[in-house]
């Protein structure tokens, strides 16, 4: 492998750091976020068939809020917790790639009426 | 004078036959880079030491207007011929013909040789260059497949199996090379995967080419299923060449002994390694430095580079070298490192080979995605290889051997005949800012100077523990050697262990955490 004058970077493994290179594979790894439990994220690459939501609207957990069509499969996706609808970032039709920011909601009492 | 005109008849039906799909289709061939089937075989065999089986072969079926199609040799070349003056059964389908395709007849050409190989313990070497299932046959295709895919399990471990991958190898069709022990790949020909590009594409949306969906460097470099790579097939071939003469031909003997050599590489094998267990260095000329001539055939180079494993030979002896390489990711083990660790040692182990392991590690990568793709999993198939391992086990310790990669890396306790480790080895239960770090902690915390009371500290365990005699006081290690005894060390080890007998209990098979 390369053999040109390797230009090392320090890497911590435990309480130490040591110099090394790192691989391609290790650089493209997939860096950990905390789930934000606010926001409907596509688990699959698909196309949207179905949006029987309304921005703003409440929705109670268990009600259909999108159907994903991926895989010759209807997937559907269900309310997690009764929460609003803050933002709906995708149209019918849409075909959405995997880890698509699809819905946006916020708590119920977030907005006064 | 009849046999004079049954000769030339067969001679001509033989050169049609021959010519496989034909000069307009050979042109194509030529014209994407690639050597015909023909070619191919015998480049890579001994001069004038092909010969073939079933080139009269026809197809059978009737559906689909294939009742007027004549398929030359059904579209694979099978045969028998030596590498280095040893026999291999081998077989390559032809592009030519029907683009390869895989029916009923042609699987059964490859079956038939496989049994053959198994049958006369000789190597079998399949090359690949096809575009998938013969459509037309349907089901017959998929019973093709599925009988490959049976002797290839059937024979792993009884005979080695190499798959070279010259062509298209798409759909079921990877599963055989996947079952095989050594895989080779070539720059731009290659391509192999389940599903194409265009499935994916009409499917899930996502957009990619061939090549960088499964051409050779992908799967040299990313997924791990290639273990040679080449960047033209002529050094492919020479590459086969190579490991065929480093392996043995089957698991009842051993690897054809040559004339012993010393090491050629003049690297003093005492400077090699910095003192400082941080820096990092190329563990490869530790192999070189011990190595008959030193010459070292590296398996899978670019996929998870932080484990380093090949054949090279010891005494004139082919043996089996698994080392960490501080130079990729400090050396650490990973789901990769141990999975392609994992599967050599169990090669190694069925083919009479023995496993000489050199140590310089910090542990187990940390990190969510490690844990979450399975590195427990991962990491247990390097203790189950090592442990179910009876060839001859030597494990020397150059430098770094911390906490379970320690037990990992062919330890005492999994069962290795000979421990060897360098004076500058630190074997201990982690890295020692760690280790002082959590037993220090109350005297580092009410310092007046934290720093300087941890740096103390440290220092005071490196003395006490980060080093190879509390472990070579339990036994643990047989003995603390210099550098330069280490060769001399391993040609005894393996003298020592040359009629070496172990037992596992009976049982049908184990079940390794696949």
């Amino acid at each position: 492998m390369k053999k040109e004058t390797p230009e090392y970077v320090q890497f911590a493994v435990t309480a130490r750091k040591y110099k090394t290179l790192l691989t391609k594979k290790y650089l493209n790894r997939k860096v950990w976020v905390d789930p934000n439990p606010f926001e409907i994220q596509s688990f699959i690459p698909g196309t949207i068939v179905q949006i029987p939501i309304k921005e703003g609207h409440v929705v109670k957990e268990g009600e259909l809020i999108l159907i994903v069509e991926a895989m010759k499969m209807r997937n559907r996706i269900l309310m997690p917790f009764t929460a609003r609808i803050k933002k709906i970032n995708v149209v019918l039709g849409e075909r959405v790639p995997k880890d698509t920011l699809m819905i946006e909601l916020e708590p119920v009492d977030s907005k006064k009426k | 004078m009849t046999l004079k005109k049954n000769i030339l008849a067969l001679r001509q039906k033989k050169a049609i036959v021959e010519k496989g799909g034909g000069d307009k289709a050979i042109e194509k061939q030529v014209a994407m880079g690639k050597m015909t089937a023909r070619e191919r075989i015998l480049g890579l065999l001994d001069a004038n030491s092909f010969y073939e089986y079933d080139l009269f072969v026809e197809h059978e079926e009737t559906n689909f207007g294939m009742e007027n199609k004549v398929l030359a040799g059904d579209g694979v070349i099978t045969g028998t011929g030596n590498i280095n003056g040893a026999p291999v059964c081998i077989y390559a389908q032809d592009f030519t013909v029907m683009g390869g395709s895989l029916g009923l007849k042609h699987a059964r050409k490859i079956t038939k040789i496989m049994d053959h190989a198994m049958k006369m313990k000789v190597p079998c070497i399949g090359i690949n260059d096809s575009g998938g299932a013969r459509i037309q046959e349907g089901i017959g295709a998929l019973a093709g497949y599925g009988e490959i895919f049976y002797r290839n399990t059937m024979a792993s471990g009884v005979i080695p199996q190499i798959s070279v991958i010259l062509g298209p190898c798409a759909g079921g069709a990877v599963y055989s090379p996947a079952l095989t022990d050594f895989v080779f790949v070539v720059e731009n020909i290659s391509k192999m995967f389940i599903t194409g590009p265009n499935v994916i594409e009409s499917v899930l949306g996502e957009k990619i080419s061939q090549e960088d969906l499964g051409g050779a460097r992908v799967h040299a470099e990313i997924t791990g299923n290639a273990h040679f790579y080449a960047l033209t097939e002529k050094e492919c071939l020479n590459q086969i060449k190579e490991l065929v003469s480093l392996i043995p031909h089957s698991n009842q003997v051993k690897a054809v002994k040559v004339k012993p050599m010393k090491p050629s590489s003049r690297k003093n094998i005492e400077k090699i390694i910095p003192s400082d267990p941080k820096q990092p260095y190329d563990v490869r000329d530790v192999i070189f430095a011990l190595a008959d001539d030193s010459k070292f055939l590296e398996v899978q180079e670019l996929w998870a580079p932080n484990i380093v494993i090949g054949f090279g030979r010891m005494n004139g002896d082919t043996v089996g070298f698994v080392a960490n390489q501080p130079m990729y990711l400090a050396g650490v083990l990973d789901c990769d490192a141990s999975d392609k660790a994992a599967r050599f040692i169990r090669f190694c182990d069925a083919f009479n080979i023995p496993i000489i392991t050199l140590e310089d590690m910090p542990g187990y990568l940390p990190g969510v995605d490690q844990e979450h793709a399975g590195v427990i999993r991962h990491g247990a198939k390097m203790l189950y290889a090592y442990s179910e391992a009876t060839v001859p086990k030597i494990t020397v310790i150059l430098r770094k051997a911390y906490g379970g990669g320690y037990i990992a890396m062919n330890s005492r306790h999994l069962g290795a005949d000979f421990m060897f480790a360098w004076p500058g080895a630190e074997i201990a239960v982690m890295g020692p800012e760690g280790a002082a770090n959590i037993i220090f902690r109350k005297e580092i915390m009410e310092a007046e100077d934290e720093d300087a009371m941890r740096q103390q500290k440290v220092k005071e365990y490196i003395e006490k523990f980060a080093n190879p005699f509390v472990a070579a006081a339990k036994g643990y290690i047989d003995a603390v050697i210099e550098p330069s005894e280490t060769r001399e060390l391993l040609l005894h080890s393996l003298g020592v262990s040359q009629h070496k007998d172990d037992y596992r209990p009976a049982k049908k098979h184990g079940i390794p955490p696949f």
